[in-house]
């Protein structure tokens, strides 16, 4: 690939193109097993699991019954309008993990061992992403479980409501390349774990995530409208609860789009330089 | 005979005076070792430090106009009471945590042979963080009244108001100290503490009021220590009834102080 | 009264593993006591019972007088401990360490400023003493330790394993230390893993193995005990080996020559190796064998435990971890 390549005819043309597809393959495979080994570490290390899967129910718990009661919704019921919401602030922390693991693995020197196989350097950020993904979409099905026995239910629709989850493994899947930043750039576990979190909390929070917009300050509404996180919240909404589905699925995959064809390269970029 | 026995219940007298006041000093010189390692490692008193104001400002701004709409009361002058006692419950959670550290590293060793008293390491880690959360009790309400809240109690009420706060910290601290000397792992002790806490204090009527729970979570919340002490400092600091809630605080600080406390050091004591 | 420790019949178990199995000893005031045994051989179980730590499951011991069950309170504050885990703050500067133990052991506060000052110098950390512990080497750090525990200027002093993991030079360093403490007449009860450790630093040894105390006497009686001194020649040719081992016959005291042909090596034990060496020289040179090296060699730990107990000191270690799982 490195190699100048003259395209001289059809045949050189040609043998491009089957080099490109055997780095592709590659590519895949190497991801592939990366993939694998980054969700071995979630079987393996209880507490991670834990941490991943309690700690949302946890959240559903607190916001529907001790909150739920006094925070009004209008024409929802509060786990109606709770469960899209928490469900994008759940994966976006658990899509952080891109990031930490990645500044965990540079840090104790797991990546020197990487980058001396002959595999796709991408593969080892590709992997993380891929699996941290993974983990979102099934901690989103065991968190709308979860919601649906304590009395969510989806007025929008069987396709919509069944798009539900996968959307927000989407929008999960696209934070994950700026988590990978994050992490490629603080090659820390601990920096990266507390800087994640300063840009994550107020992402989530101030946010249609736990309450309508309007009810907040006018000050902080600018922010919380153009907060990504709101769009991909109010399109979960709609898709569960029947509304408006356009004009949210656009910026939301804009955004999502954006943070994977963008900030995924940077991340790539700075990764290959370390 | 009647003079002999006068005479020794004045040594008696004075050998308890003896013994308290060392057990002070050596309290007090284990709380000075603690508190040194607060400003040696300030970094630890981030969450003190950062805690109240990011809570504040979530429940104020982000949670605060759904949650106080239509209510007789401002919400920032409802929530700060709450902000006060859950945040200084998380700082006293240190008190076990550093306790466990203590006994992982051998270091109680070297204490368990000086001549000192034995409750002293107890003691005076538990006094350094009701310190801590004491000072942190007025910076909270520093940021507090920059976002807008006010006072509308009566002065003595609210000028004592922060000492309830750091009395139940002081009792609580002693509940982390006995989970500090069972489990004696930091990381354990900090797992377990976090169980109680989290509960405890979201579980009451620190963030909203006890009526819009579900019944059966009404319950709970009506029982739990954590509601009283906060209902007694927020109408403490904005007016209201105090008794009923001051007994039942006054029960559970007694409870907490003399059973736990006593337990703890039992424990301790018996480390071997 | 003469003896600062007096050890009457005392046994340690927790539940069927036996720590300490009736064990007596009697320690000089002013002297110096080397507990020597491997690791898990019940040595910190002795010296957690006679500093109040542990209460014994049975027998009775004093020290200084003090019973350590009965008047355990009283009794510390007469004693010094420095243990294996050095037991200093990592975030109090050298000098308040040693100021906080003052404090503790209810010095009044001048007069500890004074003694602190004073250890600092003694133990040279004077340039680290304003700097927090973190910093410190592992040798600087045994030192606070042990100046930490000596603020209250106890008669008695334990030193559990005071060099274990050290580097040489801090090992030297810090026995240079104990030889003044003891100069200065405080008794002392060292424990060691290091033959040459109790060699260096104790009048009188004694060995433990097991929870029971399998032997006793200065560092040259048990040397004896051991077989004195070895000397070992080392042969150019591996060929000439078992020449050279009939050459020391010759010399051999009561066992027969040691050979070990691989790696070219006869040595016989006996009681005074130098001068012998002249005469082997001579004998080795008059049948025409070449020596790579040659040397008179003390007795080890590993030596005095095979005389002892018929095992080495390692295989001892390993069989009471066996026994501790």
């Amino acid at each position: 690939m490195n190699q100048p390549v003259q395209i001289q005819d059809r045949s050189a043309l040609g043998e491009l193109a089957s080099a490109i597809a055997v780095e592709l393959r590659w590519m895949i495979a190497d991801t592939a097993v990366m993939t694998w080994r980054n969700l071995i570490r979630y079987r393996r290390s209880p507490e991670l699991f834990v941490f991943s899967t309690v700690s949302p129910v946890m959240f559903i718990f607190l916001f529907n019954y001790v909150f739920g009661g006094a925070i009004p919704t209008g024409d929802l019921n509060y786990i109606d309008f709770l469960m899209p919401g928490i469900l994008v602030q759940t994966t976006l922390f658990s899509a952080t993990q891109t990031g930490v693991g990645l500044a965990e693995d540079l840090q104790k020197g797991m990546v020197d061992r990487y980058r001396s196989l002959p595999m796709a350097r991408s593969a080892v950020l590709g992997g993380r992403v891929a699996a941290e993904t993974m983990v979102s979409l099934f901690v989103a099905c065991l968190m709308l479980a979860v919601g649906y026995i304590i009395g969510m239910r989806f007025h929008g629709g069987f396709w919509p409501g069944f798009a539900l989850p996968f959307m927000v493994a989407g929008f999960a899947f696209g934070f994950s390349w700026a988590a990978a930043l994050v992490g490629a750039s603080v090659r820390n576990a601990e920096g990266a774990g507390s800087l994640m979190f300063f840009l994550v909390f107020p992402l989530t929070f101030l946010s249609s995530a736990f309450v309508p917009v309007e009810t907040m300050p006018g000050w902080l509404q600018p922010f919380t409208s153009v907060n990504p996180v709101t769009y991909a919240v109010d399109l979960g909404r709609s898709l569960s609860q029947g509304g408006p589905i356009l004009t949210n699925a656009w910026p939301t995959l804009l955004w999502t789009l954006a943070m994977a064809l963008i900030i995924g390269p940077v991340a790539v970029w700075r990764y290959r330089r370390v | 005979m009647l003079q002999r026995s006068d005479s020794r219940f004045r040594e008696a007298i004075g050998s308890i005076i003896y013994e308290f006041r060392w057990l002070v000093a050596d309290t007090s010189m284990m709380a000075w070792r603690n508190l040194m390692h607060y400003r040696r490692n300030p970094e630890t008193l981030l969450s003190t430090i950062a805690g109240p104001v990011m809570f504040l400002f979530l429940f104020n701004y982000v949670f605060g106009g759904a949650i106080g709409a239509g209510r007789d009361f401002n919400y920032i002058d409802y929530l700060v009471p709450g902000v006060l006692v859950q945040n200084n419950l998380f700082t006293v959670m240190n008190t076990g945590i550093g306790i466990a550290q203590d006994l992982q590293k051998g270091f109680v060793d070297r204490y368990r042979s000086l001549p000192m008293a034995r409750s002293a390491v107890l003691g005076g880690r538990v006094c350094a963080t009701t310190l801590v959360s004491f000072a942190s009790v007025y910076w909270t309400l520093a940021i507090a009244m920059l976002f807008g809240m006010r006072f509308h109690g009566e002065l003595l009420p609210v000028l004592l108001m922060p000492l309830v706060v750091a009395a139940f910290c002081f009792a609580f601290a002693w509940v982390s100290a006995l989970v500090g000397v069972t489990v004696r792992n930091a990381e354990t002790a900090s797992a377990a503490t976090f169980f109680v806490t989290i509960p405890l204090t979201f579980l009451s009527s620190t963030f909203v009021p006890v009526e819009t729970m579900p019944g059966w979570l009404q319950a709970f919340a009506e029982v739990n220590p954590v509601t009283h002490v906060v209902n007694l400092c927020r109408n403490m600091a904005q007016g209201g009834p105090l008794e009923s809630y001051a007994w039942v605080t006054a029960f559970w600080i007694a409870v907490m102080i003399v059973g736990i406390g006593t337990l703890a050091t039992w424990r301790y004591r018996r480390i071997s | 009264m003469d003896h600062a420790i007096e050890v009457r019949n005392i046994s340690k178990s927790y539940g069927k593993v036996v720590a300490l199995e009736n064990v007596d000893l009697n320690v000089r005031r002013g002297s110096v006591m080397g507990l020597l045994g491997p690791n898990g051989a019940g040595k910190t179980t002795l010296v957690r019972i006679l500093t109040t730590l542990l209460k014994p499951s049975s027998g009775s011991a004093t020290v200084l007088g003090y019973d350590v069950v009965r008047h355990a309170r009283h009794l510390r504050s007469y004693i010094g401990l420095a243990g294996q885990s050095a037991a200093v703050d990592d975030l109090l500067t050298g000098r308040e360490n040693i100021h906080m133990a003052g404090r503790l052991y209810h010095m009044p506060r001048r007069h500890v400023k004074q003694r602190a000052q004073d250890l600092l110098e003694q133990f040279d950390l004077v340039d680290a003493a304003d700097r927090s512990v973190k910093g410190y080497s592992g040798g600087m750090r045994r030192r606070l330790d042990l100046a930490a525990s000596l603020v209250a200027e106890p008669p008695m002093i334990f030193l559990d394993e005071p060099t274990t993991g050290l580097d040489p030079r801090s090992r030297l360093e810090l026995w240079d230390v104990i030889r003044d403490l003891v100069s200065g007449g405080t008794t002392v009860l060292l424990t060691t893993q290091y033959l040459e450790e109790a060699d260096q630093l104790a009048d009188e040894i004694t060995v433990i193995d097991q929870g029971k105390l399998i032997a006793q006497g200065t560092a040259d009686e048990l040397k004896h005990q051991a077989g004195s001194e070895f000397i070992e020649i080392t042969v150019r040719d591996a060929e000439d080996t078992k020449r050279a081992a009939s050459v020391l016959d010759k010399f051999a005291e009561n066992d027969e020559c040691d050979i070990d042909t691989e790696a070219r090596v006869a040595s016989i034990m006996v009681e005074d190796g130098a001068p012998l060496m002249v005469q082997i020289v001579r004998s080795l040179d008059a049948e025409n064998i070449p020596v790579a090296n040659m040397a008179v060699r003390q007795p080890t730990l590993d030596d005095v435990f095979l005389a002892l107990t018929g095992r080495t000191a390692e295989e001892a270690a390993t069989e009471s971890e066996q026994d501790a799982n």
